[in-house]
């Protein structure tokens, strides 16, 4: 009888992330991927590798993130299109600029550099934002890469060393037996067995975790997106804004400017979702409002994906608070992409080595009311309580 | 009536006007949204008054059926709410989204004719973005329309019926027509003959026009391979190099422009949108929305008439508009129009003589498996076919919307509208799979480029 090391359920970047950094441990690794590897959020996103206005609970992870970001062509063989254009943080006003301060200084922390513009620098660096901005903050060192290739490409090379990752291939059940996790799959008689599990089943992820009795509440959101015809190059680095609303990017390379705002229709049980067209026409008038030069620019497609969201805007990430061997990393709430790599990097540490040097503190699932914690006990080290300024929600 | 729920037909073709003309007489006010300046579709389009010609001189044997189609349309318009110059640029549950111009607006509507009709097919040839080239479709928009001719002296290359009139139309029009090169080899076999003759008046002219071309000096080729559209230094068209199919000698012939086609396309981008049922049509070898014979969907409310649900020419395009209102009415009122029997046998009677259409004329699957590397086949993204093939074998991908994801085929201002037909063709061949598994690609808004100024506008009330 056959049983897997680790088994995982979700095949999005960073289930797949996960596959390839557990299968490098040499460890036994299966990936079952109900439909195609980053089908879903992690294929049809926006695109943005962003570490700034991130949540400090999230940084960590960030910052690890963005160093195999940086790496991809050696880890995957693929550099999935990412590059270091920088994200520009746009302040409305001076409250703005007081949390774009505020939040060069935690970024510092973790070793982010963070170079803040005031109004007239802002006009004289990047004269093509609209002029109603009060200043704005930079992190050079962030970027954008291709989503459609991204997960894919993990996938890949996570099978090319061995891992088995079965695409067309949904979960019905999992359970704990002793045995390990038995995980039942539609079409199989025999279930598949593992010691371990990780549960990346991203807008999903609430329901596997609830098959184990960790339940948590977990939303869906669909962010609606649109993408221009090419045009010669025009905006450097990707764009935002304090307090979320519109982000902008120009793909790098190809000039098609990728723009959104505000969230389309989803519905996880049918895995349809559809951008709606009046969100889509209030992105336009803040795209124009943000980049006044792309106000004849056409749009030639608007999407959106399925995307799970918690309560709090920051994901379920570590250990199951009650089953031993099983982790979750599941609820991104639109910050899946960039944390995708290390998230897949730090779960196989946890499921293999027992232990990871990145910092969880703040994104385990006990953070919600009714989830037991067994740490409860013990300094609350890992008990910081999430808060949402700061924290872009769409803006991966 | 004023307050009744909105019905909304879409296309002012021989569809869509049949369609209205049809609710009108059933005492309805239907909104009718159009693309073009002028009712008429595409094949009875309108030049703009300072160019007006003659009927005759525009429409050819249809100056009647295009005469009887404006009138028709003139004598509605009191009883209906029309909005020309208008598109379509989205469509949700209840809500047509609306842009003419730089404005938009929303039409809520409760039941919806599509009747969306057709565009060129295109199969791309090594050199075919050149200046010069254009589809069939816009050499006669430049006909009928702008009083003008693509050419001096024009090569007519592609397959189907439309070759023979848009080349006839060319040579009346005082071009020079260099020669019409077919793909297929329609007159090959004698056993095709009693179905096409069964189109009646239809084949009757096909064979005119064919007859008429030879009478007047003008060489008509089939079973032609074209191997690439040559251009001269200022990057212009100034010729075609081609072979005929299993020969190796090759030919040169020169044009200063150049008019291809491989018949017709429907337009499903809304019913695709609605989400319509599609289905693949081994014969027209491509995916059209499922309905009954009377143009129903799966959607409640939803029905299709005319081209943009299966490609069968003008006079079934209208008698299909007629049967669609009829089936809308009936599922309003529950009871069915007696003529409701006697359309359905019309348009079933008109299946055999397509059928043979299609047969004759079938899409030239193998220049798709034969187009050089080199060559572009998604011109928007500069795709070659080389690109997707490797996409192809690296990824082992076959399924249409993935090897998009992985490649940008089908993602640049068509959306696949031009490039998808060749595209799946050439996946199918560089996988060697089935057309079937290659799927089709997904339909998203806008549902042709629109400029963020426009969207950014917000409600017209004066739409």
């Amino acid at each position: 009888m056959k049983v897997f090391d680790l088994a995982i359920i979700g095949g999005g970047l960073a289930g797949c992330s996960t596959a390839l950094h557990a299968r490098k441990k040499g460890a036994s690794v299966i990936l079952l991927e109900r439909g195609r590897c980053g089908g879903q959020a992690s294929g049809v996103n926006y695109g943005g590798v962003r570490q700034q206005g991130r949540h400090p609970a999230e940084l960590p992870l960030a910052r690890r993130s963005r160093g195999i970001w940086g790496n991809l062509y050696a880890l995957v063989g693929c550099d999935c299109e990412f590059i270091a254009t920088g994200h520009l943080k746009l302040a409305r006003n001076d409250g703005d600029m007081v949390d774009l301060v505020a939040h060069q200084a935690i970024a510092a922390d973790h070793g982010i550099t963070i170079e803040l513009f005031d109004r007239a620098d802002l006009r004289r660096r990047f004269p093509y934002i609209g002029d109603r901005f009060y200043g704005a903050s930079l992190c050079a060192e962030d970027g954008q890469a291709n989503p459609r290739l991204a997960a894919p490409a993990f996938a890949r090379a996570a099978r090319q060393l061995g891992a088995q990752v079965q695409e067309e291939c949904p979960v019905e059940h999992a359970v704990l037996s002793p045995f390990g996790f038995e995980i039942h799959v539609t079409g199989q008689d025999t279930p598949i067995r593992a010691h371990r599990l990780v549960n990346t089943a991203g807008a999903w992820g609430a329901n596997v975790a609830g098959w184990f009795g960790d339940s948590v509440r977990e939303e869906v959101m669909a962010p609606n997106m649109c993408v221009t015809e090419p045009i010669a190059p025009l905006i450097g680095p990707n764009l935002g804004i304090c307090g979320g609303g519109i982000y902008i990017r120009q793909a790098s390379g190809h000039g098609s400017i990728i723009f959104g705002s505000g969230v389309g229709t989803a519905d996880r049980d049918a895995l349809r979702a559809r951008p709606l067209a009046a969100v889509t026409m209030d992105a336009a008038k803040a795209a124009i409002d943000m980049v006044p030069a792309l106000a004849n620019v056409l749009v030639v497609r608007s999407w959106t994906g399925i995307e799970g969201r918690m309560s709090d805007n920051l994901p379920v990430v570590g250990p199951s608070p009650t089953v031993p061997n099983l982790y979750h990393a599941f609820g991104f709430s639109g910050h899946g992409f960039q944390l995708g790599p290390a998230v897949g990097a730090v779960l196989a540490e946890l499921a293999i080595d027992g232990g990871s040097p990145t910092c969880l503190a703040g994104l385990s699932m006990t953070r919600f009311a009714g989830v037991p914690d067994p740490a409860a006990t013990s300094p609350p080290a890992n008990k910081v309580q999430p808060k949402g300024k700061g924290n872009d929600t769409d803006e991966k | 009536m004023r307050d009744e729920p909105p019905i909304v037909v879409v296309g002012a073709g021989p569809a869509g006007v049949s369609a209205a003309r049809t609710l009108v007489g059933a005492g309805h006010r239907p909104i009718l949204v159009d693309e073009g300046m002028f009712p008429g579709g595409q094949v009875f389009r309108r030049p703009p008054s300072p160019l007006q010609q003659s009927d005759e001189k525009l429409y050819g044997f249809d100056a009647r059926r295009a005469r009887r189609l404006h009138d028709e349309f003139a004598a509605l318009l009191p009883s209906i709410v029309y909005h020309a110059e208008t598109m379509v640029w989205a469509v949700e549950s209840n809500l047509l989204h609306l842009a003419r111009g730089d404005k938009t607006t929303c039409q809520p509507w409760k039941r919806l004719i599509l009747a969306t009709g057709a565009m060129d097919r295109i199969v791309p040839t090594n050199g075919w973005t050149a200046p010069g080239v254009v589809t069939l479709g816009a050499a006669q928009i430049a006909l009928k329309a702008q009083a003008s001719i693509i050419g001096k002296s024009v090569i007519f290359l592609g397959s189907g019926p439309l070759l023979y009139l848009v080349a006839y139309q060319y040579a009346r029009a005082g071009a020079r027509v260099v020669a019409v090169l077919e793909a297929g080899r329609p007159f090959q076999r004698f056993s095709d003959l009693p179905a096409l003759a069964s189109g009646g008046a239809t084949f009757a002219r096909g064979v005119f026009y064919i007859a008429w071309l030879k009478a007047h000096g003008v060489p008509i080729k089939t079973g032609i391979e074209p191997l690439e559209i040559l251009h001269g230094s200022d990057g212009r068209t100034n010729g075609l190099r081609y072979r005929r199919k299993g020969q190796g000698r090759e030919t040169i012939l020169s044009c200063d422009a150049l008019a291809i086609g491989y018949g017709l396309k429907s337009e499903t981008q809304l019913a695709d949108l609605l989400g319509v049922d599609f289905h693949f049509d081994p014969q027209q070898r491509q995916w059209l929305p499922t309905t009954d014979l009377d143009g129903r969907s799966c959607v409640d409310g939803v029905y299709l008439a005319g081209d943009g649900v299966s490609i069968r020419g003008n006079q079934i395009a209208a008698i299909a508009g007629e049967l669609a209102a009829l089936a809308l009415l009936s599922d309003m009122n529950g009871s069915e129009a007696p003529q409701a029997g006697s359309l359905r046998r019309e348009i079933s009677r008109a299946r055999r003589f397509r059928r043979a259409l299609d047969s004759v004329f079938a899409f030239p699957t193998d220049q798709l498996k034969t187009l050089p590397d080199e060559a572009l086949i998604c011109r928007c993204e500069g795709l070659t076919a080389g690109a997707v093939r490797d996409v192809v074998g690296l990824s082992g991908e076959s399924d249409i919307n993935r090897v998009k994801a992985f490649s940008r085929l089908g993602m640049g201002r068509c959306q696949g509208r031009v490039c998808g037909p060749a595209a799946a063709e050439l996946i199918a061949a560089a996988a060697s799979t089935d057309i079937l598994h290659v799927g089709r690609l997904r339909g998203q808004a806008p549902l042709k480029p629109i400029a963020l100024a426009t969207l950014a506008g917000g409600r017209d009330e004066g739409i």
